[in-house]
């Protein structure tokens, strides 16, 4: 697909991730509903693949999932023109959506730590705990019941368990158990 | 709270330079396939030791709360508590720059190979062993809460409710953090003010 933006249409793209990324508590994917709406259903900038593409390449990368929002930037400087837009529409989307956060972030956790005896941060850090502990656990399950693990797949499920075993009981490096997992899949055993 | 107070703290590992927290958290990201967590529990807490449990704990809780990626917040944390903003800007450009390269180049070979039934299969394959990844960082950091000021009951309750509400019920991140969580801050808050009495 080809589209043309002007300084106008790339300032809003910019505006938006900065908005948007005051609003990604839990992590950057839970943005993602409105970026869709934005960037696919509102502007025409991308199409459908090229936003599910997004996602995917990047969940499948090594490193942080946010590197999705570099790779939408990146589609819509392609369909607007090459490689030149390309790398404008990465640096804006992953500048936008990293600015607003990180700079809250710095300058919250520098006054935490200064204030780290008072009552309310340790109540707060400590208060969490239990929370956060508990959401690991359930992101895991989540990720398990979202990649295909339908209950007759027993498979996925062996494999999902057996790597949460060995991770937590044992020292062996976690490159080995996802090189495993992918040769399974590669030769269709799961 | 967290060490005895009697005892001299010991000579803890640290992050020596900048470039020392660049490329640790470059190695990280490398290796950290859908989801840096696991391995940044695995490398700071039990090889380099830069935090312990209980810090990595506390810090994640933070990260995880404020907005923007969680990984690239607690990266910021770390690199800014050794270095100022200097070391932020390493741990986080350290973290985002060659797993930048990677993506992109990914992006360039995907439309050939998205369709390969053994790529996708090997894909498949991983988010499988990486939900086990995540699943066993939550499993060993749960010793943490026996040491909890709330008591084991009670934070394992909470946990209970937050995995039912996030897992089963999937209510929406943001209830689940300030409801449970601002619950289990507020019953923190009155436990420690009574052990401070």
């Amino acid at each position: 697909m080809s589209i043309s933006l002007d300084l106008v249409d790339w300032l809003s793209l910019f505006a938006h991730y900065l908005v948007l990324s005051l609003l990604t508590v839990g992590g950057a994917i839970s943005a993602a509903p409105d970026m869709h709406r934005f960037l696919v259903d509102e502007r025409g900038w991308l199409t459908d693949p090229q936003f599910s593409s997004s996602i995917a390449i990047a969940q499948s990368a090594p490193g942080p999932n946010v590197l999705f929002v570099a790779l939408m930037g990146w589609n819509v400087g392609l369909n607007a023109g090459g490689i030149g837009p390309a790398f404008l529409g990465m640096a804006l989307c992953l500048g936008g959506i990293m600015l607003p956060s990180t700079a809250l972030t710095y300058f919250a956790t520098r006054w935490g730590h200064e204030n780290r005896n008072r009552r309310g941060v340790r109540a707060f850090k400590q208060g969490m705990t239990p929370i956060v502990i508990a959401l690991l656990v359930a992101t895991g399950w989540i990720l398990a019941i979202g990649s295909g693990h339908e209950p007759g797949n027993w498979r996925m499920w062996l494999v999902t368990l057996a790597a949460t075993v060995i991770v937590w009981r044992t020292k062996v490096h976690l490159l080995w158990l996802l090189g495993a997992g992918a040769l399974l899949g590669w030769f269709g055993l799961i | 709270m967290i060490s005895p107070p009697d005892a001299p703290p010991p000579p803890r590992p640290q992050p020596q330079s900048l470039a020392d927290l660049f490329l640790s958290f470059t190695f990280l990201a490398l290796q950290g396939f859908g989801g840096v967590l696991a391995v940044v529990q695995r490398e700071l807490v039990e090889k380099k030791r830069w935090l312990t449990r209980e810090e990595f704990v506390e810090d994640w809780a933070v990260a995880q709360t404020l907005p923007g990626p969680n990984v690239v917040n607690l990266s910021l944390m770390i690199g800014s508590r050794y270095f100022g903003w200097r070391g932020a800007l390493a741990s986080v450009a350290g973290m985002l720059t060659f797993p930048l390269v990677i993506v992109l180049c990914l992006a360039l070979v995907y439309t050939r190979y998205a369709n390969d039934p053994q790529v996708a299969g090997a894909l498949r394959g991983m988010g499988a062993v990486a939900a086990g990844l995540i699943t066993a960082t939550g499993l060993k950091l749960a010793p943490a809460l026996r040491r909890h000021p709330l008591g084991l009951p009670l934070s394992i309750g909470l946990a209970l409710a937050c995995f039912a509400g996030i897992a089963l019920l999937r209510l929406p991140l943001a209830y689940v953090l300030f409801g449970i969580g601002g619950l289990a801050c507020v019953l923190t808050y009155r436990k420690l003010d009574a052990a401070a009495t």
